[in-house]
């Protein structure tokens, strides 16, 4: 198996006619992931790439059958877009777009409330690279030819340092059971510890890499949630060791503001939290390595 | 979240290990707002005069408005006094703004006063790149703040120290490498310059044909470090070296951060 996304997912693209909509979508469909058609208020009825496109999500779900969407509208419309994905009964949406308002996240989130867990979208992102299940399915931006079939879980933060990982792991003969990207802003629609959760239960995952940041308590929560709850192996690498405290580093939610947000305290805490740390960012695939043939590291 | 307390003259962090109790909280539902009992809540935890109470309420209501109407990520209000003739005042504030709101919020974006920023920062930030200046001298070029992050680590593990945060984007386009090379190349402390890009849908064949059209508009004469990785990397670096740049090549990121830190000591002998 794999987490959230397969080669049978159904996906729609939301914000499909546009020029960056259109580009990832080609190359979605050229890495093989089944995409059934798109979204575009206002062009309902035409085709694009070959495939239909709908006025609305409702339409364009009771049609295609679609169950995960992806987008790439702009930040202004963003928000509005998630939760009609989320009304219409998308279950998995990706939001690529960055830039969109902290207090339009409060408000999706808020939205969200309103459906039983069951029912409810995970919503990856915003701010993110997206989500691949390597050989299977590609709803994001990443390179696909990077990333191996295998059984080593990826979440992070940021895109081009999840590549790098990828890139680490795939010349060690390492590959990925599904990597997701869950964004760089402040306040995201699902945290590292809600993909764990999804990763602990998936057959195919042996171990799982976590690259976090400095800014918020999220990597910390993930690795009591791992501690109490998980029976696979994580490992974690922190980026901005040398960030200055208070300062934006290009994520908006990449800011150390109180105590357990620098990388420091949270390489501490995560260790108390029995996570092995790859101790720099060119370590990321040997540390992955080790703990898949059971090795213990002391660091 | 609204956090109110009497204990003034230090700070919450403090409040809140020594004098938990002083602490008053309030949850704020957003999607109705702040309501009215909350506020008052707030005013009689506060002791404050049962005549004076709704008026307290307003103020904090107020608040609380600015907040969300403004696309505020704090508002801060220190002191709120009560003033002889029964005036309640804000005699100090503290606001945070969402820049990523600021398209919607113009009588915010119009406060802002470049003039107490660094120079190099309102330049980047003019120009659509991640900046944050630094006290080290190896200047950065990368795409991505995760991997801007990590290769600033690689450059203090390797014995060095970063001259500045620069994420170009993803994309890491030819227009933005340029803007970069010129911004590194202003910064003064800068000795040694290291690009690191990991090209995804951005090929590195074309990222490196970006470097070379920047680098002929923008005269480097200090030793130029490049890591190229990802799509067409063999393309990428073929281009570099036919080119008549002079540079010196990496090929993972602890080897340029390696190289960064002995160009750097070569200078300094």
């Amino acid at each position: 198996m794999s987490i959230l996304i397969d080669n049978k997912t159904n996906i729609i693209v939301q914000g499909f006619t546009g020029k960056f909509g259109s580009f990832h979508a080609e190359e979605m469909i050229k890495y093989g992931t089944n995409i059934v058609g798109g979204v575009t208020p206002g062009k309902g009825g035409q085709k694009h790439l070959g495939l239909p496109v709908f006025n609305t999500v409702k339409d364009a779900v009771k049609n295609t059958g679609a169950t995960a969407s992806i987008l790439f509208v702009p930040p202004e419309f963003a928000a509005d877009s998630a939760m009609e994905a989320a009304d219409a009964g998308i279950k998995t949406c990706v939001a690529i777009t960055d830039g969109i308002p902290s207090h339009d996240m409060i408000r999706i989130k808020r939205y969200m409330k309103r459906y039983f867990k069951k029912n409810k979208m995970t919503l990856v992102g915003p701010n993110c690279a997206g989500i691949i299940s390597p050989g299977k399915a590609l709803l994001g931006i990443m390179p696909g030819h990077i990333y191996m079939q295998g059984e080593v879980g990826v979440i992070g933060r940021s895109g081009t340092l999840g590549y790098e990982a990828a890139q680490q792991m795939k010349n060690l003969n390492i590959g990925v059971s599904t990597s997701v990207g869950i964004g760089g802003d402040p306040i995201n629609g699902c945290s590292f510890r809600d993909i764990l959760e999804k990763l602990e239960q998936d057959d195919q995952t042996k171990a799982i890499l976590m690259i976090g940041e400095i800014g918020g308590p999220q990597e910390v929560e993930a690795g009591k949630f791992a501690k109490e709850n998980m029976s696979k192996p994580v490992v974690a690498y922190i980026a901005g060791l040398t960030a200055p405290k208070g300062r934006v580093m290009g994520h908006a939610g990449a800011i150390v503001s109180a105590y357990g947000e620098s990388a420091v305290e949270k390489v501490e805490l995560l260790k108390e939290c029995g996570v092995t740390i790859s101790k720099n960012p060119s370590v990321m695939g040997e540390t992955v390595k080790l703990v898949l043939n059971g090795k213990k590291i002391q660091s | 979240m609204v956090v109110a307390s009497t204990e003034g003259g230090m700070s919450v962090e403090e409040i809140s290990k020594e004098k938990p109790e002083s602490i008053i909280r309030s949850k704020i539902e957003v999607a109705v707002g702040m309501q009215k009992f909350q506020a008052r809540e707030i005013a009689f935890g506060l002791g404050i005069d049962s005549k004076l109470i709704s008026r307290t309420a307003e103020v904090i209501i107020g608040c609380y408005r600015a907040f969300s109407e403004l696309d505020a990520t704090m508002v801060e209000i220190n002191p709120l006094i009560i003033s002889k003739n029964d005036h309640i005042l804000a005699l100090d504030c503290k606001m945070s703004f969402d820049n990523n709101a600021l398209f919607r919020r113009n009588q915010v974006s119009e406060l802002r006063d470049k003039a107490q920023e660094n120079s190099n920062e309102v330049y980047a930030s003019d120009r659509g790149l991640n900046y944050v200046s630094l006290e080290g001298n190896i200047g950065n070029i990368i795409n991505g703040a995760g991997l801007a992050m990590a290769s600033m680590d690689m450059i203090k593990l390797a014995g060095g120290e970063p001259a500045n945060f620069l994420d170009v984007g993803g994309g890491a386009t030819p227009e933005k490498m340029v803007k970069a090379f010129k911004l590194i190349s202003q910064d003064e402390k800068v000795k040694v310059i290291l690009v690191n890009i990991f090209a995804g849908i951005n090929r590195c064949d074309w990222v490196a044909e970006g470097i070379v059209q920047a680098l002929k508009k923008i005269k480097i004469d200090m030793p130029l470090i490049i890591r190229l990785a990802g799509t067409n990397v063999e393309k990428g670096n073929k281009i570099l070296k036919e080119s008549k740049i002079k540079y010196i090549e990496a090929s993972t990121l602890e080897d340029a951060a390696n190289k960064a830190v002995v160009a750097l000591k070569k200078l300094e002998n």
